[in-house]
């Protein structure tokens, strides 16, 4: 029965890991339309910010890795939406195809710079050890993923930046007779959810793999909880990584991780029978 | 609008052939050379490994093994007096892709021989290309054993030489215990097949089983229920980056190597390096090779790696394995006098070299080979100590015929 009890953290801490990975994409893919299959490497990105910066940082290289991890990534992401994906807008098969192209350039890359071979990012002393079955490091990304969705909905709800990103989310062609300028906000949207990328790899460097293929292992769980959670829906993707990560803790409890993986994905395959476009979905009245 | 994506999409193919051609720039010199295996004054041999994709991580290693063994060979004046000139290819860790490029070295290259593979699902896609064209693979990684293909020779350790030593050490030390966690294919499967009929036939318990798939990265839940089992030991056949996520999370949950070691067999002072030294010191691995195995064959390996490929590398047993196998190939090709593959076999059985694992002989009969089993602690400072070793290189037993409890198996 302990053990039942115990499965509730880690199913928490899972979401978190899924929530934190996701929260980029809610921007990119949920607002914008993109299929950015390359967020997987800003994530790896971000990543190896914090690797380069053990050399200067030490073993405080993690929290000091967040913000400028954060701008590494974001710049990424507003490179390729410039150079690529901005020719791409409507065309979402045509985005998925070329950012995947990105996203094994970017692999190889890391290949060709780093080494194949994994390597390793020491956590800070703080969070060594834990409370009961949950360890500090899952603590400290539950609080970042926590930071991160408020740190959202403050900057869509209370910044100026914000509604503007709202109301061209909701009707491209009204907002841009307004006055907004779309082309601006795509930037800063695109730059915004590639750099929430960069931290989620930061933050992930003190559970998994530091390595090349790093983002491959989260990229399809993040477009699970976007789709889930709707596109676009802040609250959805909460309300969809918590769903995610508690069945898949259960699940595997009771059976085990392969089978767990074909629970999830039935589970979410089903809940699209019934609700197609997620949990919550954005009303509007453009003609897209 | 059209334009600018052709523009694109041609920069895009520039770019990824520019990358590309980095990793590959051997094969590009092997083009020149002449085009028969045994024409001129060259002999081709292939190198077909993972140089990208998930197994990138391991495979670059062997190759560049392999690669430095190629080299210093013809450094020391070829075989038969000629040069060998290596023809890279990536396997890209597509199983297709390792048969479709072992079809193009053998039929359109004409190699001599291939030295590839890692997983072995690559090597049984591999298996059939080899025996259909009457060709030469060496493979060398350790694996699940139950094989013996005539057109292989497997350099790296088959089960009686690294997963039942290590069963033997175990149970040696008092455990009486054990959880397995493996990857979710093949030889974790089949290992774990062999370790429960060696725990039936020796009062070992068998607590717990349990498969997560390749690149799995959530292991809060296994550890779970591995804390629960409360094992002596824990028996390890993950493959690749999961180990990494594996033993952090084991780490963080308080785990410690004196309360319950892991034993694995799949973590080598490479993946040490990218786990983190901290996250697994204390924790035991069995192989057939570390970089601190002691002999003046190793001491030579070692410093001529590191002279090549730089002071921070690391050497490895599949390494050491693949750097063996180009010179067990190259001495039978000698005691052969032809690189033609049916001589080249009948010449292979018997021949002893010594080598950075201590003497390693070629087992004519199933054409594995007689190796060393040792079983080693991860120390801090990233090496693997030896506490354990079988004293004599053991004879190969892939199908396990010599145990009488493994008699339910093949």
């Amino acid at each position: 029965m302990g053990a039942v009890i115990n499965q509730l953290p880690i199913g928490l801490s899972i979401a978190a890991v899924l929530l934190l990975i996701a929260l980029g994409l809610t921007f990119t893919f949920g607002q914008m339309g993109v299929i950015n299959m390359a967020h997987g490497e800003f994530i790896m990105a971000g990543a190896y910010t914090a690797y380069l910066l053990q050399d200067w940082a030490g073993r405080q290289a993690v929290p000091v890795a967040l913000p400028v991890a954060f701008v590494v990534a974001g710049l990424m992401g507003l490179v390729l939406e410039r150079t690529l994906i901005r020719r791409f807008y409507g065309r979402p098969l045509d985005t998925l195809l070329l950012t995947w192209g990105v996203s094994l350039l970017l692999q190889q890359l890391a290949r060709d710079l780093f080494g194949a071979p994994n390597v390793q990012v020491r956590a800070p002393e703080f969070l060594e050890g834990g409370l009961g079955v949950l360890p500090y490091n899952r603590l400290f990304i539950m609080a970042l993923a926590a930071g991160g969705v408020l740190a959202i909905w403050i900057y869509l709800n209370r910044t100026a930046q914000g509604r503007r990103m709202q109301a061209v989310m909701q009707n491209r062609q009204l907002a841009a007779v307004m006055g907004i300028d779309t082309g601006r906000v795509d930037m800063r949207t695109f730059f915004i959810g590639s750099g929430l990328a960069g931290v989620a790899g930061v933050a992930l460097t003190l559970v998994g793999p530091v390595g090349p293929a790093l983002g491959t292992y989260y990229i399809v769980d993040a477009f699970l909880v976007v789709v889930a959670g709707g596109l676009g829906a802040l609250r959805g993707a909460v309300a969809a990584a918590l769903a995610l990560g508690l069945l898949n803790s259960y699940a595997e409890f009771w059976t085990d991780a392969s089978l767990a993986k074909v629970v999830v994905f039935a589970a979410v395959i089903a809940f699209l029978q019934v609700r197609p476009r997620g949990l919550f979905v954005l009303r509007s009245r453009a003609l897209t | 609008m059209r334009k600018s994506a052709w523009r694109i999409g041609a920069a895009i193919a520039l770019i990824s052939a520019g990358i590309t051609g980095c990793g590959a720039s051997p094969a590009g010199t092997a083009g020149d050379a002449a085009s028969v295996a045994g024409g001129a004054d060259t002999i081709k041999v292939g190198l077909l490994h993972s140089l990208s994709g998930t197994m990138a991580i391991s495979e670059v290693t062997v190759r560049d093994a392999e690669m430095l063994a190629v080299e210093e060979i013809n450094a020391a004046g070829g075989v038969l007096g000629k040069k060998l000139v290596p023809v890279v290819e990536d396997g890209a860790s597509d199983w297709p892709t390792f048969a479709e490029k072992a079809t193009k070295l053998i039929a359109r290259d004409r190699v001599a021989t291939v030295f590839g593979g890692w997983t072995s699902a690559s090597r049984k896609a591999m298996l059939p290309v080899f025996e259909k064209r009457k060709a030469l693979l060496w493979y060398p990684v350790q694996y699940e054993g139950l094989e013996s293909s005539p057109n292989i020779f497997y350099t790296g350790a088959t089960t009686n030489q690294q997963i039942v030593p290590a069963l033997d050490y175990l149970k040696e030390q008092g455990k009486k215990s054990v959880f397995l966690v493996g990857s979710d294919y093949v030889f974790p499967r089949t290992a774990n097949k062999i370790i429960k009929a060696y725990a039936a036939a020796n009062g070992m318990k068998v607590l717990g089983e349990e498969y997560t798939p390749l690149g799995h990265t959530e292991y809060g839940t296994l550890v779970n229920k591995v804390v629960q089992a409360r094992p002596d030991a824990v028996f390890n056949t993950l493959n690749g980056d999961s180990n990494v996520a594996f033993f952090k999370q084991l780490k963080s949950a308080g785990v410690t190597a004196k309360d319950m070691p892991v034993m694995s067999v799949s973590v080598a002072e490479e993946e040490v390096k990218g786990i983190g030294v901290d996250n697994i010191a204390g924790h035991l691995v069995a192989w057939n090779y570390y970089q601190t195995t002691k002999n003046a064959a190793n001491d030579k390996f070692v410093a001529a790696f590191k002279a090549r490929y730089g002071a921070d590398r690391v050497t490895s047993d599949p390494m050491e394995a693949g750097y063996n196998a180009v010179y067990l190939w190259a001495e039978a090709v000698k005691k052969a006098g032809s690189t033609d593959v049916e001589a080249v076999k009948k010449a292979a059985g018997g021949i002893a070299l010594d080598r950075p694992e201590g003497q390693v002989t070629i087992d004519g009969d199933n054409q594995h080979m007689f190796k060393t089993a040792r079983i080693g602690e991860v120390e801090p400072d990233g090496q693997i100590k030896e506490v354990w070793n079988s004293g004599k290189p053991i004879k190969p037993d892939p199908y396990l015929r010599t145990y009488s409890w493994a008699g339910g198996l093949v």
